[in-house]
């Protein structure tokens, strides 16, 4: 197996100041699928406009395909494709004149380029609306006309930058039907994303940044470990009462407990033998929660667990 | 998704660099035009600019001005084709500021095309919109008393002049497009541009009518030299200076071409 994508030390400055990225580093193996994980403002689409040759790192390599973004860029936009939050379809063409421009800008005939919109737009469901300008579209389809146009060339490397953020739950659904079909093909894919889920849900393996550098990466499965399958949220009528419960924890149990405020969260991977242990204990030194929710690790977790503090999502640009 | 088979794969048509260029230049005017079309309002609106400016200027203001030698129409109309041209190149600034603000300019940067074509793509189609505009302004003129003073040769010679001289103006709005920070502030910003260079000119009035120091600048900027030759070529006067006028439009085209069209391709490369 050889590495479709290497990036090593990447950093890039924006206006003198601002440290869009701080050493970034990773290597995505063919055929695989890379989530590339944080809150908004971590660095996540400078990583990827880097990699798409669309911006000049400061510092740093990476190559794609085996190819230098920065000595071969030209080489590098023929053998890649990019969708995302970033680039866009243009709303005053309909569906197939977005796909038929970008296909005769990677110089395809007319003829051909004609040929693979129709049929890309078959695949991605969207022949109704093909003779429709895009700015009618709903956002889910704007989203899959933009993946679309990713894939004109079919290839061999693809950008997804947060494919699904803004879109409803079933859309969200069929943009990730398309993904794993992609991935089926041998495509590799390199995906941004806000959501631990979606990570979950496609990629072999996760990268998680913060504040333009790497702060973790593995398998979703590894990073899911060190949270705890689920997490145990716990109410406490006032912030005192949920010290007093922490304390009953810390040290005690598998991964550490977290307090937020007058909630206690309670990481859990052993499943419901290990719930009703914290629950006997709470209830031998007589301290009764006054609410309990179950739910999945969220990235705010991963974050936390990693940084020790919570998304910064004020620091959004 | 109802199909679950991609598409077949195309092979690229192997071309050279040259035409690899002109194919993706093609292309983008295209576009660029598609959306005029589509979008007619705009074209309506730029056109109804223009026409007030010939109603204004032929019967507000036109009374008090004295113009030696030829009807005030006569006079005008130069100026106005000169100024509506020119005018007209705010929509190379915004639409270049729109591109960058929607993310198209960002997809453009990821497709292996030329690092030129969505530049020239952009001020070739607003060159052919000129081509509209012109007819256009002619026909309003005629309907308020211009008349050609020399043939309609010669009407041509000046069109196409024209055309050529606005093409390589709109590359200072190319940069100033990519340098703005959205697209209200990229039409914004054309108008301390575009005023004094079309108002302190010899667009409208007689540049003796001016103060010495205005006047000085007002005899030797680009517009007036475009509106004399203009002037010239339509209505006649003496020969030598219409050639004279003519080539000092075309070397200020050159020179229009020769800086900026380096730095938008530059700022295009840098932007983001």
């Amino acid at each position: 197996m050889s590495a479709a994508i290497e990036a090593e030390g990447l950093t890039k400055t924006f206006g003198g100041d601002v440290l869009a990225l701080n050493g970034v580093g990773f290597t995505v193996e063919e055929g695989t699928v890379l989530g590339l994980l944080g809150p908004n403002g971590a660095g996540k689409t400078t990583t990827v406009r880097v990699l798409t040759t669309t911006l000049i790192p400061d510092s740093g390599r990476a190559r794609v395909n085996g190819l230098d973004v920065v000595k071969d860029a030209n080489k590098v936009r023929s053998s890649i494709g990019l969708a995302g939050q970033y680039a866009a379809v243009d709303a005053n063409l309909t569906g197939r004149e977005n796909l038929r421009m970008v296909g005769q800008l990677f110089q395809l005939s007319r003829k051909d380029a004609s040929r693979v919109a129709d049929e890309l737009l078959e695949h991605f469901n969207l022949t109704e609306a093909a003779n429709r300008p895009s700015k009618t579209y709903s956002g889910g389809m704007r989203r899959r006309l933009d993946i679309a146009a990713a894939l004109v060339v079919r290839p061999p490397v693809l950008f997804l930058d947060e494919p699904t953020t803004g879109l409803d739950p079933n859309s969200r659904t069929a943009v990730w039907q398309v993904v794993e079909d992609l991935v089926e093909n041998g495509t590799t894919v390199l995906l941004t994303t806000q959501y631990l889920e979606e990570a979950d849900r496609l990629a072999d393996n996760i990268v998680v940044v913060d504040r333009g550098a790497v702060i973790a990466e593995g398998t979703p499965a590894t990073l899911k470990s060190t949270l705890g399958e689920t997490v145990l949220d716990l109410g406490f009528p006032d912030t005192s009462t949920a010290l007093e419960a922490s304390q009953l924890f810390l040290g005690k149990w598998p991964a550490p407990p977290v307090l937020d405020g007058s909630i206690l969260e309670l990481p859990i991977d052993t499943g419901p033998s290990q719930v009703m242990l914290a629950l006997r204990k709470l209830d031998e030194a007589g301290l009764a929660p006054t609410s309990m929710t179950l739910r999945e690790p969220s990235l705010d977790d991963v974050f936390l667990s990693l940084t020790g503090r919570r998304t910064d999502l004020d620091e959004d640009q | 998704m109802t199909s679950t088979v991609l598409p077949q794969v195309a092979t690229p048509v192997k071309r050279s660099k040259l035409l690899r260029s002109l194919n993706d230049c093609i292309v983008v005017t295209e576009r660029n035009l598609v959306a005029y079309v589509r979008i007619p309002d705009q074209l309506f609106f730029s056109s109804v600019q223009p026409i007030m400016f010939v109603l204004l200027f032929r019967y507000v203001f036109g009374g008090a001005i004295d113009t030696p030698g030829m009807s005030y129409v006569d006079y005008l109309m130069p100026g106005i084709f000169v100024q509506s041209l020119l005018f007209g190149c705010v929509s190379t600034s915004v639409g270049l500021a729109e591109d960058l603000q929607k993310g198209l300019i960002e997809r453009f940067r990821s497709l292996p095309m030329a690092r030129s074509a969505v530049l020239f793509g952009r001020t070739i189609s607003d060159a052919v919109r000129n081509i509209f505009v012109m007819i256009l302004i002619t026909l309003v003129g005629f309907a308020v008393g211009f008349r050609i003073g020399t043939s309609f040769g010669l009407y041509l010679v000046a069109f196409a002049l024209l055309i050529l001289f606005a093409f390589c103006f709109s590359w200072v709005f190319a940069f100033i497009g990519l340098s703005a920070s959205n697209s209200e502030t990229a039409g914004l910003m054309a108008f301390p541009i575009l005023f004094p260079l079309t108002f302190a000119s010899t667009a409208f009035v007689p540049a003796e009518s001016m103060p010495t120091w205005l006047r000085w600048f007002a005899e030797h900027q680009p517009v007036s030299i475009a509106v004399n030759a203009t002037r010239g070529l339509m209505q006649g006067g003496p020969g030598a200076d219409t050639t004279h006028w003519v080539v000092m439009t075309l070397i200020w085209s050159a020179i229009f071409l020769v800086v900026f069209v380096p730095l938008a391709v530059w700022r295009y490369r840098r932007v983001g």
